[in-house]
């Protein structure tokens, strides 16, 4: 952050861009640089940090990206339904295509402490808040 | 359908009961695929999150069952900020065609939450050719 002769206003103005996103962002919001909807997210705190958890039945480990910057993550991949040739179709619910979501989080992650782990089509990420965005307790004297 | 395709959430569909269950707890239909090789009828279906021993896969007089249960212990030291998809117990049934499969060689195989069920066609059905003579 620039310190020094900063306009005294614009410090005011940012406050208030911070105000304003606090009310307005309900956890989890969508960045334009996203496109779809797709994987279904859920997050869950888990001490200080956060954990998301989110649905990817049959993307292979390979067809899978996880971005993280600032407090903003990106899942992106592909997911690939496969059939045997010469076969005759009965039923067909699963859909395959490519996704790409960007979320953003109301609180600063440690962008080199996030774990993300694949395991039976679910992947867990660990996402640990910044040190800098910890509340800390100030005494009072 | 093109790889490219955008790919959307697929809602997830409960399974409606005949008989309530005694917890309050939430059972899904896996999305699944079906389709038919020379020798087998092969299952296809999504079941997220559910490991291998967790799966039961039974057939009783042409009628296939799987249950796929969820592990909830690894949720209760978690606290919801942000929920867009629910969790439950995954249930689906089919009834087969009369003795078509089968049932001694039928085989299961799950890989990133999906599990691959290969029923083999009984000798009675599959094509036989008929020479001319």
């Amino acid at each position: 952050m620039a310190l020094g002769f900063a306009d005294p206003l614009d410090a005011l103005f940012r406050f208030q861009r911070a105000l304003d996103q606090q009310y307005e962002s309900d956890w989890l919001e969508d960045v334009t640089t996203g496109t779809g909807a797709f994987p279904p997210v859920n997050v869950f705190r888990q001490g200080s940090n956060f954990v998301a958890i989110i649905e990817l039945a049959g993307v292979g480990k390979n067809d899978l990206s996880v971005e993280v910057r600032g407090n903003t993550l990106q899942i992106s991949g592909e997911k690939v339904v496969e059939y045997v040739d010469n076969r005759s179709m009965h039923r067909r619910e699963r859909v395959a295509g490519r996704f790409d979501r960007s979320i953003s989080l109301p609180v600063q992650l440690d962008a080199n402490r996030v774990a993300a782990e694949y395991r039976d089509g679910i992947l867990c990420l660990s996402l640990p808040r910044a040190e800098s965005d910890k509340p800390k307790s100030i005494k009072v004297n | 359908m093109s790889p490219a395709q955008e790919l959307e959430v697929q809602l997830k569909r409960e399974v409606e009961k005949k008989e309530e269950p005694t917890i309050p707890l939430r059972t899904y239909l896996p999305n699944t695929d079906i389709f038919e090789t020379e020798s087998a009828l092969m299952v296809v279906m999504e079941m997220p999150g559910v490991r291998k021993e967790d799966i039961d896969i039974t057939v009783e007089d042409d009628v296939l069952s799987v249950l796929g249960r969820i592990d909830f212990s690894k949720y209760e030291k978690l606290q919801p900020v942000y929920t867009e998809y629910n969790i439950g117990n995954y249930r689906r049934t089919f009834t087969l065609a009369a003795s078509s499969v089968d049932e001694h060689k039928i085989s299961a195989d799950v890989k990133e939450g999906v599990l691959t069920l290969t029923l083999p066609k009984a000798e009675r059905i599959k094509p036989r050719k008929i020479q001319l003579t």
